[in-house]
């Protein structure tokens, strides 16, 4: 076991003639929060939907917890331990919370029996609410479906999927995109407990002063290319500094002539 | 935008923030149509519906006429029971009355006596060797008849993305065209005294009840039913979560299809014939029934004690107005009222819960 969680080499993915990735070369430390900016088309979420297998790379290589690994799909990546919160919330609506948290990996009794085997509701409700505390997340009542909550409340649902799977890695693109203040507020706050928890997160956002609050690094991404890696915890960077990256005024040193 | 900082982590079980189970609105919707009935029925008739008005029994009921409301809605509430799983999916089943035709044909040709009144049995669709079978073959034949529409629904529906709508209703003009092709319009009668009891005074009832109670723990205390309603709330969340959506799909259809086809047995057994028409219209009924019991057609929402209860409101319904002697034109349309009432109620309440999120 290494201390590097995940490592890519030479990352492409090409969609006909559009290059949307090109070589990206990436390390996560075991623990280690990264955060991913960059311009809309930058290959952000391409990237994202090459480590958790969404869709199949072009070419390169994807190393994670020590193994190169070839994800069929999104379920491969999750069995590996790599949890996705989605843009798009992937929860069903009319479904309460240990439900939605559990949905395809239900705890069940009497498995012989196949599609018809029993759902270990008192396991999954202990579980969930081991989850919900572990994250600090505060719902009313997890019985209540999906569809009564605020979209902080299912955001919160979304992330704490994370927690109750002890997942190795964590990736959210753009959680609180479509969230209020206050709501922001509680995700963030969850993100700092799975930072003191010793998880590995990579943080797709636009949010400056998120970003800045929340991660150890950032990797700017533009036209395809990763084009810096800010190690912001010790070195000496501003915000400014990261729009002039995102904007292509200036590249990084090691990355000079790729963008 | 709701206070997300009330709570307490998830563990509390906080009374006051619990949902109002839907079935209870329907509950409450059956109440009041019966009461609307006893009202009527004091009024004009000096008589009660549900309960005994007469001197000569001795009874709280009125048994006769709450056996009669439940009988009348027991072989279309079993096609229901599988119509409601369709259409938590988001699907639609119209092939639903169609392949009770079908199958009832195909399955008494297998219930078939050897002799009727010393002759050889006049309406024979095979030779010998389909004759005076054990009851157990028509009966798995109707099963199978029924499944195989279902799976055929399910493989157009989940595999090829034909819309449920027009899947079925492909289905619906196949299956009746195979119920009329069968014997050539014929009818296929005189079953074996063993298949005759299938359907036999309050058999439809007591299976139809029995139907209801096993489904309604299949689709809350097995995995089956936690993905038919994940697949029907968000169907990209489901296959994101892992769920091999089309394979459920098709298990779903195929449900639905062997209910039909019970119900095809049991109708059959009943009426001691199977004629081509048979099952006209039950779709829109068993449609019916699950809409009016609660259960929303864009999918997710809905049980089957509701259209059990749906069942009954449509049951009550239908012998109110005989009990008021009321045309059954005048039921026709106070039922069509209710139904659009029921979605529209529905949708209402889906805005206003879209509102509060």
């Amino acid at each position: 076991m290494s201390d590097i969680i995940l490592e890519t080499k030479g990352l492409t993915k090409h969609y006909g003639g559009v290059h949307a990735l090109e070589d990206a070369d990436f390390k996560l430390e075991r623990g280690e929060h990264v955060a991913i900016m960059g311009d809309n088309g930058a290959g952000k979420s391409t990237f994202v939907r090459q480590i958790t297998g969404v869709e199949q790379r072009t070419r390169g290589t994807v190393t994670f917890d020590g193994q190169e690994v070839h994800f069929a799909g999104p379920l491969d990546a999750r069995e590996a331990g790599i949890e996705t919160v989605f843009q798009t919330l992937a929860l069903a609506d009319d479904l309460n919370v240990p439900d939605n948290l559990f949905l395809g990996r239900e705890k069940t009794k009497f498995n012989w029996l196949g599609p018809f085997r029993l759902l270990d509701y008192k396991g999954m409700r202990g579980d969930t609410m081991a989850g919900l505390e572990k994250t600090g997340v505060k719902i009313p009542n997890i019985k209540n479906s999906i569809a009564n909550m605020s979209g902080g409340q299912r955001q919160c649902v979304a992330i704490a999927r994370t927690a109750t799977f002890a997942s190795k890695l964590t990736i959210m693109d753009e959680p609180t995109a479509a969230l209020g203040v206050q709501e922001t507020a509680q995700v963030e706050n969850i993100v700092r407990t799975l930072k003191e928890q010793g998880e590995s997160l990579i943080l797709v956002s636009h949010n400056m002063r998120q970003v800045f609050d929340l991660v150890d690094r950032i990797i700017v991404f533009r036209r395809g290319r990763i084009c810096a890696n800010l190690d912001i915890k010790n070195g000496d960077y501003t915000g400014e500094d990261v729009v002039s990256y995102i904007t292509g005024a200036k590249t990084g040193a090691e990355y000079e002539g790729v963008a | 935008m709701s206070d997300t900082s009330e709570g307490t982590g998830g563990l509390t079980y906080d009374k006051s923030k619990r949902q109002w189970p839907n079935e209870l609105n329907v509950f409450a919707a059956l109440i009041l149509i019966v009461i609307i009935f006893e009202i009527l029925g004091a009024i004009f008739m000096q008589q009660s519906l549900l309960f005994d008005s007469r001197d000569r029994f001795d009874s709280i009921f009125n048994e006769a006429r709450l056996r009669i409301i439940i009988i009348q809605v027991a072989i279309i509430g079993i096609i229901a029971i599988g119509v409601t799983q369709v259409i938590i999916t988001a699907g639609i089943d119209l092939s639903s009355g169609s392949v009770v035709g079908a199958t009832a044909m195909i399955a008494m040709s297998f219930a078939q006596v050897a002799e009727v009144n010393g002759g050889p049995n006049p309406k024979a669709i095979f030779g010998d060797w389909a004759l005076d079978l054990p009851v157990v073959v028509p009966v798995l034949v109707g099963l199978g008849v029924g499944m195989l529409a279902g799976i055929i629904n399910g493989v157009l529906v989940a595999y090829s993305r034909i819309p449920p709508f027009i899947a079925t209703l492909g289905m619906m003009l196949f299956a009746r065209g195979v119920a009329q092709w069968w014997s050539l319009g014929n009818p296929v009668s005189f079953p074996t005294e063993g298949y005759a009891k299938i359907g036999a005074g309050m058999m439809p009832v007591i299976i139809f009840l029995s139907l209801a109670v096993l489904f309604h723990f299949i689709m809350n205390y097995t995995v089956y039913g936690k993905h038919t309603y994940a697949i029907g709330s968000n169907e990209a969340a489901a296959r994101m979560s892992g769920i091999n959506v089309p394979r459920h799909l098709v298990l779903v259809y195929l449900i639905a299809g062997g209910l039909a086809g019970l119900a095809a047995v049991i109708l059959t057994s009943k009426n001691l014939t199977a004629q081509s028409g048979m099952g006209l219209s039950y779709e829109l009924e068993a449609i019916a029934m699950a809409v009016i019991g609660g259960v929303s057609l864009f999918g997710g929402r809905g049980s089957i004690i509701g259209t059990v209860i749906g069942a009954l409101i449509i049951g009550v319904i239908t012998s109110g107005f005989t009990f008021l002697r009321l045309g059954a034109y005048y039921q026709e349309m106070v039922l069509g009222c209710i139904i659009v009432g029921a979605v529209a109620l529905d949708q209402w309440q889906q805005k206003r819960a879209a509102a509060r999120a």
